[in-house]
């Protein structure tokens, strides 16, 4: 069973992370969670999102949520905003498509282009 | 939407949006009574009394980029589809308290689906705020609060940090599924 007195390793241990990242700025992952996002399944997609970063320990990659961003077609919607980049918007995500995500934009830089708005709306 | 794990976390954005500071979510099954009620209580800016009266209709909204909404509508057809009833308590400055109940064994009710997922996102999601969470299976309980996790690992260390993160997912299941029968 987990409890409380876990904390205090875990407290330690980010400790030493964050004191050598703490200089860079970091990267946000925004998922549209209004009942659009949530019913067209933004939840799953989130979760991956999550796990993702939890699992390459990245100190420096934040996961929120937003409210209807206010193109409920393309539900679930993603917007990433990285330092010295312009937003960029990805539609209609799955968990397989926010993998390639985290894997390609956020930790390589590339952004997935066919997952875009641009590529959906002229 | 097919979870009513969905629905809480459809409804906790209106608190998260409505500024609250902690938001509180109890969700009791009872055999006894063949009843499961879901309650979620936050302290955000609360609703003047007329436009309260107003929210179960999916013409009242507060979102800019449309003029419906349905998130709570659905989740009030959802509890009376089952023989149950939604209410909803506001008060302007204090905040917002929202009770549903549901017949527990009803062909209608739809599952609870994952709640300890729909927690943690949340959780994970709005670092700053502090979630109670309060399940109730028969006489068995689980209470997960945020504001210990704070505590214990001081105010360098935001919950969304992975590890602690990890963590948190879970104790939450753990927590949810050694409940009688799990929920």
């Amino acid at each position: 069973m987990k409890s409380l007195k876990d904390l205090e390793a875990i407290r330690q241990r980010t400790l030493q992370d964050v004191g050598i990242r703490n200089d860079r700025k970091g990267t946000r992952i925004v998922i549209g969670m209004a009942t659009c996002g949530i019913a067209a399944g933004a939840r799953p997609v989130m979760m991956k999102f999550v796990e993702e970063v939890a699992n390459r320990k990245l100190q420096d990659v934040a996961v929120s949520q937003t409210g209807c961003i206010g193109m409920c077609e393309f539900e679930p919607l993603v917007e990433i905003y990285a330092p010295g980049q312009e937003k960029v918007t990805y539609v209609k995500m799955t968990p397989e498509k926010a993998a390639r995500v985290m894997s390609d934009h956020i930790v390589n830089g590339q952004v997935v282009g066919e997952y875009t708005i641009g590529s959906v709306k002229k | 939407m097919k979870e009513l794990s969905l629905h809480i976390l459809d409804l906790a954005q209106n608190s998260i949006v409505a500024g609250a500071k902690l938001i509180e979510i109890e969700v009791a099954e009872s055999k006894k009574n063949d009843s499961l009620t879901i309650l979620i209580r936050d302290d955000g800016k609360g609703m003047a009394a007329d436009f309260a009266k107003t929210v179960t209709s999916p013409f009242s909204t507060t979102r800019t980029t449309r003029k419906v909404g349905l998130g709570i509508p659905l989740f009030e057809e959802r509890a009376e589809m089952t023989g149950g009833r939604l209410s909803i308590r506001s008060e302007p400055g204090k905040g917002t308290e929202l009770f549903a109940e549901f017949g527990l064994s009803h062909v209608d009710r739809v599952p609870m689906g994952d709640l300890a997922g729909t927690a943690f996102l949340l959780m994970n999601s709005n670092p700053q705020l502090d979630f109670r969470l309060l399940v109730r299976v028969d006489e068995d309980e689980f209470m997960f609060d945020t504001r210990q996790i704070r505590e214990a690992l001081g105010a360098e260390i935001p919950l969304n940090s992975p590890e602690v993160a990890a963590w948190m997912m879970e104790s939450l299941k753990e927590g949810i599924e050694s409940l009688h029968g799990g929920m």
